[in-house]
C-alpha cells in the first residue's frame, strides 16, 4: 500500500506537492468537511432530504480530482460531493440536489460532472463511455470515476473494467474501499485479498494507497491521470479509507460496527495529518485555519440560500425534460395535471 | 430507388448516416467483422473502419452503458442487442440511467442513442430468442419506441433514429428481415416520427398494429375485402411518440376497432390504445375495442409457436365480431 504522509504528519516519501499546492488542497478538505457537516445538520433540520456523510474521505476524494484537467470528467456517488465540487460541481447544485430538485443535476457549461449515480455501480461503464468518446472525437479528455468497494460486487463493475481494459480508454477508476456498504463490511464483499488485484485480471494497472493520504492519492492518481491522457489506458486506484459517519443520515452504525473502530480511524484522519505537516513546516497556524473555516462556512451558507431561494418546479414543469420536445402524450397528461379536461 | 429485404434496407440506413454523420458509430456483439446476427451491418467495418463499427465483448450492460457515455461526450452511437430476449441485462442501463439523464440534469446532458433490437417470433429459434415485450419500453418515461414494418420505414426511422436528440429504442421484426421487401430510395429518405401510416383505405372497420405483424393484418384487410368488409389499416411505426390523433380520425369513421399485437395480453401496447380509444372516441364506437395478442404465455419454443403469434384467422375471427358488434 502505497503511503506517503504519516499521520503524524512526517513523510515516508517524496511529496507528490508544493507546499502552495498542499495548502490549496487543505484548504479544499476544510471547505469539504464544512459542507458535509453541514449537510448533516441541514438534514437534521428537515431541510435536506437523506445525507450521505462522506466525513473520513475527504483527501480519497480531493487527492483524486487534484490530478485532472478542469475539462476532465467525474463520474461520482452520492457520497462524493467533495470530488464534483473539486471539479467544478456547485455547491449550491449539491445542495439543490440534496433539497429534492432535479435541478440539482444541471452544473453549469463547461463543468464536465455528472450529475450522482443513486444506483449503485452502474455508473462506471459511463466513465468508459466517455471517456471512449471523448478519444473517438479528438480530444485528450480523461475521465475518473468515484465509486465503493461495495460496488465492486456488481456485475456492472466487471463490464466497465473489462471494457476498459479490452478498449484502452482513458479511465480512472478510483474506488473508496471504505470499509462497509451500508452494513456489509469489506471481507463480505469479496474474497480477494484486495480490491486493486482485481486490475490485474483486466490487464490494467492496480494499486493500493492509502485513502486517508492525500499525497498517496494524489501521487497515485497523478500517474494514472498522466497514463490515460497519453494513450497508456486505464487504472484501478483502491483508496483505503473509512466512512467515519453513518451511511446515510436514515442509517444507524452502531447496529452492525463497533464504536471503536470509528475511533480507531479518527486518528488517522485525512484533514489533521495535512495539518501536522504544514505546521511542522511552519505553514499552518490556528488563525489561518479559522479564517480557511469561516470563509468555507460563508460559502456554503450562500450556496444553501442559494438552493432554498429557489421556487420548486412550477406548474407541470416536471413534464419539461423528458424529451426535448414533449410528446402529445407528455402534453395531453401536462393539461390534465393542469386542471384541464382529459381529452 | 432499389429493391430491398427490410436488412438490406437498414444496412443502406447505416451506410448512409455513416457517411453523413462523424459521431455517428456502431458497436454490438459480433456487428463489425460477421456483420451482425442478421447481417444488417454487414460490410460497414470494412468501409467504415474498426473505430467506427466496433465489435464489442458479449455484455449488454456494457454495450448499452457504454454507448450511454459516448452520447453524452457527443457522439452518436448506435448500439445493437442481437436479440430482445438478450437485452434484459442491459435493461438497468436504459430505464435507471439512459431514459433519464435528460431529466435528472434538466436537459445539462443528454444521451442521443439509438439501441437495436431485433425481437419477435418466427425463426423457431432457442428460448429467449421471440420476444415481443415493446411494452416495458414504451412504458419507460424517456424512452422513443420504434418498431417498423417496411424497408422504406426501417430505412428512414432509422436514420430519424440517429439524428433525434434522445434515446431510441429501435425494434426490428425478425422475421421480416428478409421476408419483407419494397422500395427504397438511395439514399434512403429519413421518415419522421410520431406520424402513424395508413397502409390501406376502409371504412368499415379500423386494423391496428405495427412492427411484425402487419403483413398478416394486410393479408386479414385483402381476405376482409373479398368478404365486402373494407378495412382501413393503420401501421403505428412508432408507438412512442404516439400518433393517436390518425388512430381516432379512423376510429371515429368507422367505429370498430381491431389492435393486433404479437406482444403479451396484460399491459401490452394495445391495452394502452384500447383505453386511448375509449377515452376520446367511446360515441364514435359500435363495438367494443377487439385485442388479437400473444398470450400471458411466455413465447413457446418452435413446435408450439403457431399457437402463440396472432395468425391471419384469429385476425378475421376478431374482424367479424366487431362488425357483428359483438
Amino acid at each position: 500500500m502505497l503511503e506517503i504522509l504519516q499521520p503524524d504528519g512526517s513523510l515516508a516519501g517524496e511529496a507528490p506537492f508544493s507546499v502552495d499546492e498542499t495548502k490549496r488542497l487543505y484548504a479544499a478538505m476544510v471547505s469539504a468537511r464544512t459542507y458535509d457537516t453541514k449537510g448533516t445538520a441541514l438534514q437534521k433540520q428537515g431541510r435536506l432530504a437523506t445525507y450521505a456523510s462522506f466525513e473520513g474521505q475527504e483527501a480519497a476524494q480531493v487527492g483524486g480530482v487534484s490530478a485532472l484537467r478542469a475539462d476532465d470528467w467525474v463520474v461520482a456517488t452520492y457520497r462524493d460531493a467533495a470530488a464534483m465540487w473539486m471539479q467544478g460541481y456547485p455547491w449550491a447544485n449539491l445542495f439543490l440536489g440534496r433539497t429534492g430538485d432535479e435541478r440539482g443535476g444541471s452544473p453549469p457549461e463547461g463543468v464536465n460532472v455528472l450529475p450522482p449515480s443513486i444506483t449503485v455501480g452502474a455508473h462506471m461503464i459511463h466513465a468508459v463511455g466517455l471517456a471512449w468518446g471523448e478519444n473517438h472525437l479528438g480530444r485528450d479528455r480523461v475521465a475518473m470515476t468515484f465509486f465503493g468497494d461495495g460496488a465492486t460486487s456488481e456485475g456492472d463493475f466487471h463490464e466497465a473494467m473489462n471494457f476498459a481494459g479490452v478498449f484502452h480508454t482513458p479511465v480512472v477508476f478510483l474506488c473508496q474501499n471504505n470499509q462497509y456498504a451500508i452494513s456489509t463490511p469489506r471481507h463480505r464483499q469479496t474474497a480477494s485479498e484486495t480490491i486493486a488485484q482485481k486490475a490485474d485480471a483486466y490487464g490494467m494497472p492496480g494499486l493500493q494507497v492509502d485513502g486517508n493520504d492525500l499525497f498517496a492519492v494524489g501521487a497515485a492518481a497523478a500517474e494514472a491521470v498522466t497514463r490515460a491522457r497519453a494513450g497508456g489506458g486505464p487504472t484501478l486506484i483502491e483508496a483505503v479509507t473509512f466512512r467515519v459517519g453513518p451511511h446515510t443520515t436514515a442509517d444507524d452504525p452502531g447496529r452492525y460496527r463497533d464504536e471503536s473502530e470509528e475511533v480507531e480511524w479518527r486518528q488517522r484522519d485525512p484533514i489533521d495529518r495535512v495539518r501536522r505537516y504544514l505546521e511542522a513546516a511552519g505553514e499552518w497556524t490556528a488563525e489561518w485555519n479559522a479564517q480557511l473555516e469561516a470563509a468555507a462556512s460563508a460559502e456554503i451558507e450562500v450556496a444553501i440560500g442559494q438552493a432554498e431561494a429557489l421556487e420548486p418546479l412550477g406548474p407541470g414543469e416536471i413534464f419539461d425534460a423528458m424529451f426535448e420536445t414533449k410528446t402529445p402524450q407528455l402534453d395531453r397528461q401536462r393539461g390534465i395535471l393542469m386542471g384541464g379536461p382529459d381529452e | 430507388m432499389s429493391d430491398l429485404n427490410m436488412a438490406q434496407a437498414m444496412t443502406a440506413a447505416l451506410d448512409h448516416v455513416l457517411a453523413i454523420d462523424p459521431a455517428a458509430v456502431l458497436l454490438g456483439e459480433d456487428v463489425g467483422l460477421s456483420g451482425g446476427v442478421f447481417r444488417v451491418t454487414d460490410g460497414l467495418q470494412a468501409k467504415h473502419g474498426v473505430e467506427r463499427v466496433i465489435d464489442t465483448p458479449v455484455a449488454e450492460s456494457g454495450i448499452v452503458g457504454a454507448a450511454f457515455g459516448m452520447a453524452v461526450a457527443g457522439l452518436h452511437p448506435v448500439a445493437e442487442i442481437q436479440f430482445l430476449g438478450f437485452a434484459y441485462p442491459a435493461f438497468d442501463q436504459v430505464v435507471s440511467h439512459v431514459s433519464r439523464i435528460r431529466n435528472r440534469s434538466q436537459h445539462r446532458f443528454t444521451a442521443p442513442l439509438v439501441i437495436r433490437i431485433p425481437y419477435g417470433a418466427g425463426i423457431g429459434a432457442a428460448e429467449h430468442h421471440s420476444e415481443s415485450t415493446e411494452a416495458l419500453f414504451a412504458h419507460t418515461p424517456g424512452l422513443k419506441v420504434v418498431i417498423p414494418s417496411t424497408p422504406a420505414d426501417a430505412a428512414g426511422l432509422l436514420i430519424t433514429a440517429v439524428a433525434d436528440p434522445d434515446p431510441v429504442v429501435f425494434l426490428e421484426p425478425i422475421r421480416s428481415y428478409r421476408r419483407v421487401r419494397g422500395e427504397v430510395a438511395e439514399p434512403p429518405t429519413s421518415v419522421p416520427f410520431g406520424e402513424a401510416a395508413v397502409r390501406r383505405p376502409g371504412t368499415d372497420l379500423t386494423l391496428i398494429s405495427y412492427g411484425a405483424m402487419m403483413p398478416d393484418v394486410l393479408d386479414a384487410a385483402d381476405q376482409l375485402a373479398a368478404e365486402g368488409v373494407e378495412a382501413e389499416v393503420i401501421d403505428l411505426r412508432t408507438l412512442v411518440p404516439l400518433d393517436l390523433e390518425t388512430v381516432l380520425e379512423s376510429v371515429s369513421g368507422t367505429g370498430r376497432v381491431v389492435i393486433v399485437q404479437e406482444g403479451h395480453r396484460t399491459c401490452g401496447f394495445a391495452a394502452e390504445l384500447a383505453a386511448s380509444i375509449q377515452e376520446h372516441a367511446l360515441y364514435s364506437l359500435e363495438a367494443p375495442v377487439a385485442r388479437v395478442t400473444g398470450w400471458d404465455t411466455v413465447v413457446p419454443l418452435r413446435r408450439a409457436e403457431h399457437q402463440y403469434v396472432p395468425s391471419v384467422a384469429r385476425i378475421m375471427a376478431a374482424a367479424q365480431a366487431a362488425m357483428a358488434g359483438v
